[in-house]
């Protein structure tokens, strides 16, 4: 049976509501994209319209600071794919629990999918049990923060014009604190914690790799750490 | 016009990370194995991405007193874990990186 619409609207409305905090965190990081873009050489169109058809904050910082080294855009579209790459895990860890869902739904998902609300999904899709329910909620997350990245790049493009260096004031800041925010209440056990540990001494020690490339060899052997440590001491919460 | 293509690349090459492997994959069975891997994605990812911008400055490590994201990520983990409140380790997280900013 099809849901009825305020089903729909209930879960739509959710997801946006549980994502209203990275809103929040988003927006000094959409501010400061917008003013670097400025400060890069890019038109205010072009700084715009890449929040708009790119939609991967931290993509955008690395390429609006590649466009000002006057970088080739071969080697932009690239580091953007590699910077990028942890999106194909968030697909392939949301996929089995969207099964089913037409490719009309599956492509605006995907296009619009971003660390923040992966992590919303990862945690709201656990309260929702089919593929139906689920993809109302996370197009709620994305959509909201959509358009709150659209709003805060365009009132950091008039920022941009107006003050000088608005990248030394250090809120890119928000960023980390909110993923600090959504990283601690994941750790629920032994495994989660050392999965973290080895992920931050590895993206520590292989930063100086090309490409941002230490931070999937980070990510993988966090993984790998994760499922050793699940061995050794099993796991608390099975998902 | 070479903003255009510059666009368009870069527009690709997400969506090449997003789309692709969400549509293959929604339409079969993972191994078990996989999806007990697929948990640790995203606080390995989510630490990846944080560790190197608190603890590094140009590839060097700096734990020095004036690298006020130090305190500051210390303050925020501590409200996040004792809390579970994002919004409040946010604002906390960035007030405190502010003060300390200002101070030292």
């Amino acid at each position: 049976m099809p849901p009825s619409p305020s089903n729909r609207k209930l879960h739509f409305l959710a997801g946006a509501r549980d994502t209203f905090p990275l809103l929040v965190g988003a927006w000094p990081f959409g501010l400061i994209y917008g003013a670097l873009g400025i400060a890069s050489g890019l038109s205010p169109l072009a700084t715009a319209a890449m929040s708009a058809v790119v939609f991967a904050g931290s993509a955008q910082f690395i390429a609006v600071s590649l466009v000002a080294a006057s970088t080739p855009l071969l080697v932009i579209a690239l580091t953007t794919f590699v910077v990028n790459a942890r999106h194909i895990l968030y697909a392939a860890t949301l996929a089995p629990q969207l099964k089913g869902l037409p490719t009309r739904w599956l492509v605006p998902l995907g296009f619009w999918l971003t660390d923040e609300s992966f992590v919303v999904a990862a945690n709201g899709f656990e309260a929702r049990s089919t593929p139906e329910d689920r993809k109302w909620y996370l197009v709620g997350s994305e959509i909201a923060m959509f358009l709150n990245w659209q709003i805060a790049t365009w009132v950091g493009i008039a920022a941009g014009q107006a003050i000088p260096d608005p990248a030394s004031w250090g809120l890119e800041f928000a960023l980390v604190v909110t993923f600090i925010g959504m990283l601690v209440p994941m750790l629920k056990g032994r495994p989660e914690l050392i999965s973290v540990l080895v992920a931050a001494g590895t993206a520590l020690l292989a930063n100086s790799l090309p490409h941002r490339s230490g931070l999937l060899l980070a990510a993988v052997l966090g993984i790998v750490a994760g499922l050793l440590a699940e061995q050794a001491w099993g796991r608390k919460e099975p998902a | 016009m070479s903003e255009f293509w510059l666009l368009l690349g870069m527009a690709l090459a997400t969506m090449a990370t997003r789309i692709p492997v969400l549509i293959t994959l929604s339409r079969r069975e993972l191994p078990a194995g996989v999806r007990r891997a697929l948990h640790y994605v995203p606080p390995a990812v989510l630490a990846a991405i944080i560790a190197p911008i608190v603890l590094l400055d140009e590839g060097a490590p700096n734990l020095a007193l004036d690298n006020a994201m130090l305190p500051a990520s210390l303050i925020a983990i501590l409200i996040s874990w004792r809390t579970k409140n994002l919004l409040l380790t946010i604002v906390v997280g960035m007030a405190a990186f502010l003060v300390w900013r200002t101070i030292f």
